[in-house]
């Protein structure tokens, strides 16, 4: 059902855990839906992200694509952070079956809600952040029997 | 490292391994005796005799006559049947049909379907156990009413429900009791009789027996229409050649399962429940879903807070243990266990579920060393958890 990559992301996840006093921390996702995805930022004076660790209650897709997502932000500035898409995600893991898209998705989600969480702190406006939703389901529908 | 690890299967209510006896009765019926039962040749006449025999053997296991019993495909075939024919031929009675919210989706996705056809459906509430509340079924019953439909005991919680106390409110307003006993046949004494029971789903693969074959028990005098048209097969009711290999490896599994009943179910019992306390003792935040005795014999399923229970099964079959969850994610919707959300579980525990089934060859060995991997799983999921973080920092 997964692949290689996810699985190794999934068995043994980078960056798992809390950052204290963090520079940013979004937490997105809901309980109901089965998952939700915590990011902590911690970011320098010059705007790159240090540090990055993750908490997630959820299946094994979002599991991994959390563990990624951090893994591709890591080191990076907070405008490059902010391009790494759901796809770019999804790439990197070699591809997710397709019910599960939905936790890139949320990964995606994740780093922007800590971007947005860090801008506020920090009363500055990051060109091209929106504010993101609080439930990554809102609009997905339930199929008809 | 690199040693094949041993498999632990604990997912019998998904289905269970074929046994060895049945597969040796069927397999004459793939190779020698492979006429047409419905042939006029002396050659066919041996797997008439066959299936005659497989369904005298399966009427004997539930008290009925063997004209009461018509082979199917397997339990949802048998669900559907039950369900459409009847409320077909009852129409004239009425348009009213009562079932369960805990019901398999077999029989849910018939009934809203006869919903979408001019039929009125009424979906009782379960206590917090997953027991249906006879005072509010006695409530639900109309003029119009023409069937009750509930399940022997669930697939996901294994609650056994009063089925007797059903079947007498059934018989005294004059309407049909159905029950899908995809679960319970094989692993609790069923009289149909005794129990007042009109109509009863079953399906082979649930009692090592092969896939693709079940049967229906429909009681003399309940009109039914045909649900396959066809051929003279099954009186007439259910046409296309018999699965001739199937039907004996059912009558095979059958009369196994009623000769091993007693002992089998009592060392399945006991070492469901020595799995059961443990984990309750062992593992915080861990509940048991179901009636802690009022279940099937086989049956555990618990919720961990504060986990997923995908993750908790994927971690599992790393560990070489075979498990399931009504997690939504292993269902491919976003929407966890219809079962536990009706017993009153909230979503987020109801992801964190997992359903162990146990057979007659589980050991206390492969219990004990289960119960280690759900607490070190289940210890690393939480670590990883938003929701036993907060939780934590509430405390």
């Amino acid at each position: 059902m997964y692949s290689d990559k996810v699985m190794d992301h999934f068995q043994n996840p980078r960056n798992v855990g809390e950052i204290e006093n963090p520079s940013g921390v979004g937490t997105v996702g809901n309980a109901k839906c089965g998952d939700i995805m915590r990011i902590y930022f911690d970011i320098d004076e010059n705007q790159v992200i240090r540090d990055v660790k993750f908490k997630t209650f959820g299946c094994g897709a979002a599991v991994a694509t959390s563990s990624m997502a951090t893994e591709l932000v890591k080191g990076k500035t907070i405008y490059e952070a902010l391009e790494v898409t759901n796809k770019a995600v999804m790439e990197a893991l070699d591809g997710l079956p397709p019910v599960k898209v939905h936790c890139s998705l949320l990964a995606e989600e994740a780093i922007h809600a800590a971007l947005w969480d860090y801008a506020e702190k920090n009363h500055i406006k990051i060109e091209g952040l929106k504010k993101p939703k609080s439930d990554i389901h809102e609009g997905e529908e339930e199929e008809e029997y | 490292m690199g040693e094949e690890k041993k498999m632990i299967y604990l997912d019998n209510a998904a289905t269970t391994k074929t046994a060895p006896e049945v597969v040796e009765a069927m397999l004459p019926y793939f190779t020698e005796l492979y006429g047409n039962p419905s042939s006029v040749y002396s050659f066919s006449q041996k797997s008439k005799e066959a299936i005659t025999a497989a369904r005298e053997t399966i009427a004997d296991t539930i008290g009925a006559s063997p004209e009461e019993i018509y082979f199917t495909a397997g339990g949802s075939e048998s669900d559907n049947w039950a369900l459409k024919a009847t409320a077909e031929a009852y129409r004239a009675k009425g348009n009213h049909i009562i079932t369960t919210k805990i019901e398999h989706h077999a029989i849910l996705h018939s009934a809203q379907w006869l919903e979408k056809n001019g039929y009125e459906v009424t979906y009782l509430d379960v206590d917090e156990y997953g027991v249906v509340k006879l005072d509010e079924l006695k409530k639900a019953i109309r003029p119009t009413t023409i069937l009750i439909s509930v399940m022997f005991a669930n697939n996901e919680i294994g609650t056994i429900q009063p089925i007797r106390e059903i079947g007498a409110i059934a018989k005294e307003h004059g309407i049909l009791f159905h029950t899908d006993a995809v679960q319970a046949y094989g692993q609790l004494p069923i009289h149909v009789d005794e129990l007042g029971i009109d109509m009863l789903s079953s399906s082979a693969h649930k009692l090592n027996g092969p896939k693709g074959i079940g049967f229906l028990y429909i009681r003399r005098g309940v009109k039914i229409r045909s649900f396959v048209h066809g051929g003279a097969q099954e009186r007439k009711r259910r046409a296309g050649t018999e699965n001739v290999p199937g039907i004996v490896g059912y009558g095979a599994a059958a009369g196994r399962a009623a000769k091993t009943m007693e002992e089998r179910t009592a060392k399945e019992r006991s070492l469901r429940d020595h799995l059961i306390d443990r984990v309750l003792a062992e593992v915080p935040y861990t509940r048991l879903n179901g009636h802690r005795t009022d279940r099937l014999p086989n049956n555990a399923n618990f919720s961990f807070q504060f986990v997923e229970g995908e993750s908790l099964l994927i971690m599992l079959d790393m560990d070489g243990i075979c498990g399931s969850s009504g997690s939504a994610c292993t269902s491919g919707s976003l929407d966890p266990s219809h079962v536990l959300l009706a017993i009153g579980l909230p979503h987020e525990i109801a992801h964190g579920s997992l359903r162990l089934t146990l057979s007659e060859e589980t050991t206390m060995e492969e219990i004990d060393y289960v119960v280690e991997c759900i607490k070190k799983i289940v210890e690393k999921l939480r670590s990883m958890s938003p929701l036993y973080e907060d939780f934590m920092r509430r405390k």
